[in-house]
């Protein structure tokens, strides 16, 4: 575990320093500060900050794409908490390739679920065109995000934008979008066709500032509501937009308990849990070292025993733990279910930890009804009306996935240790199956050693299946952070209820229109 | 058995211990007979007694007269006279407090005047009452006669404290006080006297309204200057012209006289030390002084004292031949001394005490045989002024004081011995009585007006406080002042502190060889190089910076992670911030500009709260510390352990004024007796953005300081030469003049006679001359 550890260590160390020697020069140069370093400006000093899926992107494009070229991740702000979306200008010019566009999707998802406000860093050049058909027409694509922008600011969770850069065509919309923004003078630019298009299409010569400067869009057309004097005063400027944001979007809520440090070390969870995910370990000893004063209170715990469920808190947060110690059989998911009925009913967010190799199979699961058990278990998940939050320990493969919260089933956060699996079943079994069912023998050479790669976090995390990989030694934390999101209560009622198309229930709200 | 004689005091003390004040005091009847060391005395005789009431208070009294005889021998108590009841104080700062508290020790209620800008000021809130006598300036409050003595009549003050300076030498006060039937704590009005040096105002003090000249072309300005500072201090300008001697000694011998016709010496204080003609550092005994030579000043005073028929405190002034140990007489002041600390603190006598005493009408307590002259004492004066620019006064408001600890409060009593024991019966031999006593505690004292968040203003003196050290000799005195200078720290005012300490450290200081010229001659010395603040010293700043910001867990039940999980970062990541500083020399012409930045990269080591790794990169290269642990103590002690030494460091921040010209932010780094100030400097964005409205033409004249304009010059469209007056400030009453700093054309006044103005005030504009005519 620890190898594995440090691998992904030197893996995310890589991809914090962005795109590159010399695109931080020329950044710096420009006189402007790092994607990092303006994320850091706008944090409260000495706040945590949650990033989400730092490896996404990892070996999925020929070139290289550190963190899809955006950074996202939820962090404190005038002291209220913010989803903050960083373009990365120097990966790419801060274009977005399809997998920049999911990651700014799942941001945007957990701030609306959240309520978060979101804050945009913006600095790109739009859509990577070659990639367009992948970036730009379908339903979770570019336009998505804009209409996300649209859905939020009207069930009132306010959407900043700041221009330290270019913010082009689509790109523009993000400002544009925005209930309140601010531009950098003589940085950023906004403007839906540049002056190489204007001179095409119109035949107009005119230079970047003119057409999208910060001081037009601030003194002329409107576009901007503030002009900052460089990335700094921005960023200041932001933080005062954040303090004033009154009851919009979600209020925290302090624990109703006093957090408690667990009697057991965390650095333990690594000769706990191994590489090797055929070795069995039992879940309570991972729920000691990750609960406040190691304390848990089981249910059920003589019935159904490869299933863990009981209470416990996490930085002073109740939670509903449901943690696998073995194959799943129908005891195993009546279990499950009645726990996760009494979670909903008591309004308790539930934490899966996931060690899961599947539902038993064989004639005598079958005829025991596993398919009708299983299906119990898997409509709980679906329909608990808690947050949702999953941790996947060691393997999650099959139907196992789903009724243990896979990514299909909208946790609140789903994240992977580094050792985790995910994939329909063992690449053991699936690479014998294949070769069952498939006629081509010499595809299986390479079959096993293709699914045992795509079945890993790694893999996982660079399609964002994941909201990243974290340490174990990092779950407490990660997990305790989560939890008091989940608890965060909206500040003012704009939820009415009611048959309607758009988030708010209502359709009467149409958001902050830029005037 | 109560004797006759011993009733009498008793009942005659009786109408004032009868007052709530007296009886709710523990300190017994003898306090109001002028007796306080003796009713220590007495307790400590019978300790299981308990808590003197009303009654027994009749009782102990004899007892504590009769141990007092043993102790203290006072001239005999059947022959005092009773206390005044109240008095008022007719002075401000350390002095009214310094009289105040002797009031109190004596049961004798205290009445304050004070200026409107003084309301809230210490000797008002430390008197009994407090009356307004008019607006800020001194001639139309603290000068004014007619309002003091309305305020005794108000008040039913029978006496008057003048302190030192504003009224205390004025004859004029003293007759009408007199005329008033209020008496005056001092000489008759007929023995206050002035004697010739330099120009110096008649009615000066504390070296205002005194002017240097050195050629006869300076004489008429020079003149003109003191005059109209004289005018403005003290309401009178006649000055007084002397010969100027160059390398002399300032000694001076305390006297005091009673109305009776004694008159005794209580030994020399040696003032050598002066910047701007105005003492700094004071001691006694004069160092070096023969027991012979000692004598014959002190002869010569009491001979002077005596010549004028002199009541009261006197000081008698002395130019000493360093050389020679000729001596000269100078002047006498008829007032308690700025310095009189020192005598108290080798004598164990309280000055203001024997004051009243005299005032009273009481002979002396001690003969000059019994006199004592008992170890070593200094006293450093804390000004509100900037020594490396020319001494030149400041002001501003305290925004931090930290004082060291005093040890007493007044002068702890020196056992006296009876006349035939010690010393000489001669009267006419001024010689020390030979001391049993060997046991001197060393002591710290501390004189001052002003708390933290005080404001020292531009109308008065700028002296703060007065830090008094006494030791069994010079060594150990100046041992201990120099711990308590370094344990003084002012933040809001640029002091002279560190001066002072440099001072009491210099070798020729250390040994005595004094003399008027000292700072001029030891100035290299004693003006060194401002150091480069260490690594060290930049690590705490910056880790100040860093954990200052820390957000306060207010209770462990109600803190979300999102708090309590500070600095938190996931996968690897660290915390990191970096803070900018510059080192800047307050006072000094380069000040800020363009000194390098310093960059501190303060790391927080995962898992382990409270630890960083911490690098400095400096011009002169990077240092990195590991594994630094810190943390605040309260707002502004900081904690650290830096390479295996635990450092405790205070440092105090000086948020920018809105109006100054810096912005920013100051950190002063009090580091051993050192004070660093580092500057953090305000984001770029900031700058950019006021720059418009910053920019100061050249040829401009600002105001250096708060100050009232005195005079302008000049007006618009005149032409000036290069040092030609152009407008005359006066600021913590002395007088600064702003001359052209190149031949020109004025092209703009910015300010009129009496106007107040700001620092950084644009008062002139002068362009050459043919910028103006092409303009």
């Amino acid at each position: 575990m620890d190898d594995v550890v440090a691998d992904i260590d030197a893996k995310l160390a890589a991809v914090r320093l962005g795109g590159g020697e010399k695109a931080i020069q020329r950044m710096r140069k420009a006189g402007k500060k790092l994607p990092r370093e303006r994320l850091s400006l706008l944090l409260d000093p000495h706040t945590p900050f949650l990033e989400l899926s730092p490896l996404a992107a990892h070996e999925v494009y020929p070139e290289s794409v550190p963190s899809a070229g955006i950074i996202t991740g939820i962090g404190r702000i005038s002291g209220r908490e913010c989803v903050i979306v960083v373009n990365d200008a120097t990966v790419k010019g801060g274009s977005y390739y399809p997998l920049t566009v999911k990651k700014h999707l799942r941001a945007q998802e957990i701030a609306r679920e959240h309520g978060l406000p979101c804050v945009y860093v913006v600095e790109s050049g739009g859509a990577a065109l070659p990639h367009q058909a992948n970036v730009f027409p379908d339903k979770e694509h570019f336009g998505r995000i804009f209409y996300n922008m649209a859905q939020m600011s009207a069930i009132g969770i306010p959407q900043v934008a700041i221009v330290h850069g270019i913010s082009v065509a689509g790109g523009a919309y993000v400002p544009a979008m925005a209930d309140e923004n601010i531009i950098v003078r003589e940085q950023g630019r906004i403007f839906l066709a540049g002056p190489p298009l204007v001179k095409a299409a119109t035949g107009e010569e005119v230079d970047e500032e003119t057409l999208g400067g910060g001081l037009m869009h601030s003194s002329e057309s409107g576009v901007t509501d503030h002009l900052a004097q460089d990335d700094e005063h921005a960023l200041a400027i932001a933080r005062g937009i954040i303090s004033d944001l009154g009851k919009a979007g979600s209020l925290e809520v302090p624990p109703p308990a006093l957090p408690e440090e667990p009697l057991y070390p965390a650095s333990e969870l690594h000769g706990i849990v191994g590489t090797d995910l055929r070795q069995a370990f039992d879940m309570r000893d991972v729920i000691a070292r990750i609960v406040d004063g190691s304390r848990f209170r089981e249910f059920k715990k003589e019935y159904g025993p490869t299933m863990v469920t009981g209470f416990a808190h996490i930085h002073g947060y109740p939670v509903g733990i449901v943690a696998n110690n073995g194959i799943l059989f129908s005891q195993s998911a009546l279990k499950a279910t009645h726990f996760m009925q009494l979670c909903s009913q008591r309004q308790v967010p539930l934490l899966f930890l996931v060690n899961v190799t599947g539902y038993m199979v064989g004639s005598k699961a079958e005829r025991g009804g596993i398919a009708k058990d299983g299906a119990k278990m898997v409509r709980a998940v679906a329909c608990a009306d808690v947050p949702k939050l999953t941790v996947i320990v060691g393997g999650s493969y099959g139907a196992g996935n789903y009724g243990m919260c896979g990514r299909a089933y909208s946790p609140r956060f789903l994240w992977m240790w580094p050792n985790a699996k995910v994939s329909v079943m063992g690449p053991g079994q699936l690479s014998q199956v294949m070769a069952t069912v498939s006629k081509d023998p010499t595809k299986h050479a390479t079959l096993k050693s293709e699914i045992e790669e795509q079945s890993t976090a790694l893999y996982a995390t660079a399609r964002l299946w994941d909201d990243g990989i974290i340490k174990p030694t990092d779950t407490r934390d990660t997990v305790g952070l989560a939890l008091a999101l989940a608890a965060r209560k909206i500040g003012q009622d704009t939820i009415k209820g009611g048959y309607s198309t758009t988030w708010d229930g209502a359709g009467n709200g149409f958001g902050a229109f830029r005037m | 058995m109560l004797s006759k004689s011993q009733r009498s005091i008793a009942s005659r003390s009786l109408p004032r211990i009868a007052t709530r004040d007296a009886v709710s005091s523990s300190r017994g009847p003898a306090v109001r007979l002028g007796l306080p060391h003796s009713v220590n005395t007495a307790s400590s005789i019978r300790p299981s007694a308990p808590a003197p009431s009303r009654v027994r208070g009749f009782a102990s009294a004899p007892e504590a007269v009769n141990t007092a005889s043993l102790s203290s021998p006072l001239v005999s108590p059947v022959s005092r006279k009773p206390h005044f009841d109240k008095i008022l104080i007719a002075n401000r700062g350390e002095i009214a407090c310094r009289v105040i508290r002797t009031a109190r020790k004596l049961g004798i209620k205290t009445v304050a005047v004070y200026s409107e800008v003084d309301a809230n000021s210490l000797h008002v809130q430390l008197a009994d009452e407090a009356y307004c006598i008019g607006p800020a300036a001194s001639s139309e409050s603290y000068l004014r006669i007619d309002k003091i003595i309305e305020v005794c009549h108000r008040s039913g003050a029978q006496a008057v404290h003048p302190g030192y300076g504003f009224l205390s030498e004025n004859a004029d006060f003293a007759e009408q006080l007199a005329s008033a039937g209020v008496v005056f704590i001092g000489p008759p009005a007929s023995a206050i006297v002035s004697y010739p040096v330099l120009i110096k105002a008649t009615h000066g003090g504390g070296g205002r309204g005194m002017r240097a000249v050195d050629s006869p072309a300076q004489f008429v300005d020079a003149l003109a200057s003191a005059q109209r500072e004289a005018r403005g201090a003290f309401g009178r300008e006649e000055v007084l012209v002397e010969r100027y001697i160059k390398r002399p000694r300032h000694v001076e011998v305390q006297v005091f006289a009673d109305r009776d016709g004694g008159c005794v010496s209580l030994w020399e204080r040696d003032c050598s030390v002066q910047r701007r003609n105005q003492k700094i550092i004071e001691e006694a005994p004069a160092p070096g002084l023969s027991p012979e030579l000692r004598s014959e000043l002190s002869k010569k005073a009491v001979a002077a004292a005596r010549a004028v028929g002199y009541v009261g405190a006197g000081t008698v002034e002395f130019i000493l031949d360093r050389d020679t140990n000729e001596f000269f007489f100078m002047e006498m002041n008829t007032r308690l001394q700025v310095e009189h600390p020192v005598t108290e603190m080798i004598t164990g006598v309280d000055l203001v005490q024997w004051q009243l005493e005299v005032a009273t009408g009481n002979p002396l307590p001690l003969s000059q045989s019994q006199i004592p002259l008992v170890g070593h004492a200094f006293e450093a004066r804390i000004y509100a002024e900037n020594p490396r620019n020319g001494f030149m006064p400041d002001s501003g408001r305290l925004l931090y004081l930290s004082t060291p600890a005093p040890t007493c409060t007044f002068a702890p009593s020196v056992p006296t011995r009876d006349d035939q024991n010690g010393g000489s019966s001669d009267p006419t031999l001024f010689t020390p009585p030979e001391h049993i006593s060997t046991a001197i505690t060393p002591s710290v004292r501390l004189e001052q007006g002003f708390l933290q968040g005080a404001q020292i203003g531009v109308f008065y003196d700028p002296m703060i406080a007065k830090l008094i050290a006494h030791g069994r000799d010079r060594v150990e005195a100046l041992r201990m002042l120099r711990r308590a200078l370094d344990e003084y720290r002012v933040v809001g005012v640029q002091t002279n502190v560190e001066f002072l300490r440099d001072l009491a450290e210099h070798a020729a200081f250390v040994d005595g060889d004094v003399e008027t010229g000292f700072i001029q001659k030891h100035h290299a010395k004693l003006f060194p190089r401002p150091e480069e603040p260490t690594p060290e010293i930049l690590v705490q700043a910056a880790l100040f910076v860093v954990l200052r910001e820390h957000p306060q867990v207010r209770s462990a039940a109600s803190s979300s992670p999102w708090t309590s999980l500070a600095s938190r970062r996931f996968g690897g990541d660290a915390y990191e911030r970096t803070v900018t500083l510059q080192h800047t020399v307050e006072g000094s012409a380069d000040d800020v500009q363009d000194r390098p930045s310093i960059t501190v990269s303060v790391k927080s080591l995962p898992g382990a709260p409270g630890r960083f790794d911490v690098s400095v990169r400096t011009e002169n290269g990077e240092k990195t510390f590991a594994g630094v642990s810190a943390e605040i103590l309260d707002g502004t002690m900081l904690s650290t352990t830096l390479g295996g030494a635990v450092l405790r460091t205070t440092i105090v921040s000086q948020r920018a004024m809105a109006a100054s010209s810096q912005m920013g932010e100051k950190l002063h780094v009090f580091h051993g007796s050192r004070r660093i100030a580092l500057l953090v400097p305000p984001p770029q964005w900031l700058a950019s953005l006021s720059a418009s409205t910053m920019g100061a033409a050249k040829g401009t004249l600002k105001a250096p300081m708060p100050s009232v304009v005195v005079e302008v010059k000049v007006k618009v469209g005149d032409q000036v030469k290069q040092g030609d007056a152009i407008v005359v400030l006066e600021s913590m009453k002395t007088e600064t003049v702003l001359r052209a700093a190149a031949d020109g054309v004025v092209r703009a006044v910015g300010c009129a006679k009496g106007d107040m103005v700001e620092e950084g005030k644009e008062l002139a504009m002068i362009t050459d001359v043919l910028e103006a005519e092409s303009a």
